[in-house]
């Protein structure tokens, strides 16, 4: 049985590395999104509409084969690597919802928030980051984790576009050594602990930004 | 839309004995409803005015509107006998930029009746901010400012403390001195006592009446609490429908109300005690 | 200029026959999936609001599995592994097994919420008079609970359809597999794969506004 782990075991930090990756990647998205649709010029709400709309209405299945198969054809004739198409097509995924749990997050602020800063002539910006970010992101944490949860659960689909993650590797090892119950079953444990790795760090990235806060449900 | 047949020709340059604030004509609609009508209104330095009427007769609106938290339909306001709704452009008054009305907040502070405390920052930090963020003043400036204004409204204790650790009356004394650490000519109270428990409304009603002997403070307050009214105010305003129905010394209103509206009113509130 | 086109209609139009029935198969796929998702959802969520701990904790723990793990490598476990435990099942009936028992546990969530939002004192007048527990489920908790959770519902039937790709990974030929079947045999993939993103997208949104309706639809006045 031990001889199985070191390729599970290298399959686990591909999982991990395009799992933080693409969060990162949708984090940031997300916010960008959720702004631009907020934006009171019509261009950027449109631009956020469609893409929150195309990658939420379509499988991420579709996406990931897209940007791995149709990409390099003409006459786009991209050729990015499984790594990329991972990290990019998760990423865009999962921003899309993510976009939606940040403005409802945004606006679950309480305009008096937004009212007190105005009567005490703060600047606009100052406003966003000092006062609405920091209490609509404790306001999305909840929502958030499970969409990591959905995330890291997604990313078992690059093994699809052969990208060597904890799932094609014991798709390997089946294959190889026929000890499918085992090999699946750990990898099924493997996954179970590192999605309560993101609630855990979630719950604790939670109880810093919650001090002092009360939560409103998004 | 204000209109332009206002402009700036009529508009007095400040000599010493005019109102600090001045209304002129203001209205404001939500769509079909007019919340004030057509108001004019004079407001000297140092006043203290309260304001009171039933609900829906424009008296939070008014103050909404002297803040800028929400425009005016016609009319100009005026600080110190500069427009503050509006500005001068080439001899002609056009609706203020967001600049211009960043700037004229200054001089007004207000205080809510939620209080609107920044939950994520501490009591200090709260009154820091703005000074700090806004006027420019140093971290350490900012603080420093912050703590005496607490001190001031009693709370040197709870510097550090989050307003989730704070009883509704400490939490709007904090606010009172969020307000003034920007040091304005003008004060608003917005109902400041109605979401306080009965027993804690005192505290609050006390660093205003403090803050009224101690400081040139010019200072408007909307208000159920007509005792302290009573007590408190140069000048009581009873407002309806949008407009001033009657105003007065306290006890002119009170004592010897001339409308019937005004009549009603002050009956229907001490039958309620 | 070569001859490559971005997107060849005329091949578009030759391969939609072939599209579409995979597509057909897919929403059955779904609709059976789904069926079953329901009643195990319900099934589970009663184990786990069970006051027997002996129900409630494999519930619980069923739920919070497989809720948390990939959907592909249950679908593996389904076809490839069950085997060994004498459990053949075609690619169709594991896929559609496997997907219906993935969202089992979204949905036995969704009850759950909505069976703990119904307020405790409607039990309690159903008990006090005299009514079975059954009949107390039947007729006045499950009407109470269902309907706010209908949106959260439709939302994870929406999901489930969008998840169907995941079973081509096991031999099953539904959407994604056919086109991307039809792409390596023409050396075309970007119509087959556009046309089936199209496809998903908009029975997605039709299915949404079917959704929205019946919400508007079972809304007390």
């Amino acid at each position: 049985m031990t001889e199985l782990f070191p390729l599970l075991l290298e399959g686990t930090l591909v999982t991990i590395r395009i799992t933080c990756l693409a969060a990162l990647l949708a984090a940031a998205l997300a916010l960008l999104a959720a702004t631009a649709k907020m934006s009171t010029l019509r261009a950027l709400r449109w631009i956020a509409n469609i893409y929150i709309e195309l990658f939420r209405g379509t499988s991420l299945m579709v996406q990931l084969f897209w940007l791995f198969f149709v990409l390099p054809l003409p006459p786009f004739n991209v050729s990015l690597t499984p790594y990329t198409v991972a990290v990019l097509g998760l990423g865009l995924n999962i921003g899309a919802y993510g976009a939606e749990v940040m403005r409802g997050a945004l606006l679950s602020v309480p305009r008096g928030q937004i009212e007190a800063a105005i009567a005490l002539s703060m600047a606009p910006l100052d406003r966003f980051f000092g006062i609405v970010l920091p209490q609509a992101l404790a306001n999305a944490i909840g929502p958030a984790t499970n969409l990591l949860i959905e995330l890291l659960k997604g990313s078992s689909l690059v093994s699809l576009i052969t990208l060597a993650d904890l799932t094609f590797r014991a798709n390997q090892l089946v294959e190889t050594t026929f000890r499918s119950a085992e090999i699946f079953s750990i990898a099924l444990v493997i996954y179970f602990v590192l999605a309560q790795a993101i609630n855990l760090s979630m719950h604790l990235l939670e109880r810093r930004l919650n001090r002092g806060v009360m939560k409103v449900s998004v | 839309m204000p209109h332009s047949n206002i402009n700036a020709s009529s508009i007095k340059s400040a000599v010493i004995g005019d109102p600090i604030l001045r209304l002129r004509g203001v209205s404001k609609r939500y769509d079909k409803l007019t919340v004030l009508d057509n108001l004019d209104m004079d407001i000297e330095a140092n006043e203290k005015v309260a304001i009171i009427g039933p609900s829906g007769s424009g008296k939070s609106t008014l103050l909404r509107v002297l803040m800028m938290l929400e425009e005016i339909d016609d009319g100009v306001i005026e600080l110190d006998g500069e427009p503050l709704t509006h500005m001068s452009v080439n001899g002609a008054l056009v609706p203020a930029s967001a600049s211009h009305r960043s700037k004229g907040r200054r001089n007004i502070g207000m205080v809510f009746q939620n209080f609107n405390l920044f939950p994520h920052m501490t009591a200090l930090q709260n009154v820091a901010q703005a000074p700090n963020k806004v006027l420019g003043l140093s971290q350490q400036e900012a603080n420093k400012r912050a703590s005496e204004l607490l001190d001031m409204v009693g709370l040197s204790d709870k510097l550090a403390h989050f307003p989730s650790q704070l009883s509704g009356g400490q939490q709007q004394r904090v606010a009172i001195a969020r307000a003034l650490a920007m040091r304005p000519r003008v004060m608003l109270f917005d109902e400041v006592t109605s979401a306080l428990d009965p027993e804690l409304c005192g505290e609050v009603l006390n660093v205003i009446r403090r803050l009224g002997s101690e400081h040139q403070l010019t200072m408007l307050m909307v208000t159920h609490q007509m005792g302290f009214a009573r007590e408190f105010a140069d000048r009581v305003c009873f407002f309806s429908e949008g407009k001033i129905v009657e105003q007065g010394t306290p006890e002119a209103l009170f004592g010897a109300p001339a409308h019937e509206r005004t009549q009603a009113f002050l009956r229907a509130v001490t039958e309620a005690i | 200029m070569n001859g490559a086109t971005l997107f060849d209609t005329q091949f578009a139009l030759q391969i939609m026959p072939a599209l579409l029935r995979a597509a057909v198969y897919t929403v059955g796929i779904t609709i059976a999936g789904f069926a079953l998702a329901l009643v195990g959802g319900l099934v589970l969520a009663l184990l786990r609001r069970s006051r027997s701990r002996l129900l409630s904790w494999p519930a619980t723990g069923v739920i919070e599995f497989v809720r948390s793990t990939p959907l592909l490598i249950q679908l593996y476990f389904l076809f490839y592994v069950m085997p060994e435990f004498g459990l053949t099942l075609s690619a169709l009936a594991a896929g559609t097994l496997g997907i219906a028992l993935h969202y089992a546990c979204y949905v036995a969530e969704v009850v759950r919420a909505g069976l703990n939002a119904v307020p405790r004192g409607q039990w309690e007048a159903a008990s006090a008079l005299s009514m079975s527990p059954w009949d107390v489920y039947r007729n006045i908790v499950l009407p109470q609970a269902i309907r706010p959770i209908v949106p959260a519902l439709g939302n994870y039937l929406v999901a489930m359809f969008k998840d169907t790709p995941v079973l081509s990974a096991i031999t099953v030929v539904e959407l994604m597999l056919q086109a991307k079947n039809i792409g390596s045999q023409s050396f075309r993939y970007v119509e087959p794969i556009t046309l089936a993103g199209l496809f998903f997208l908009i029975i997605s949104i039709f299915v949404s506004l079917l959704v929205r309706k019946l919400e508007a639809r079972l809304r007390l006045p």
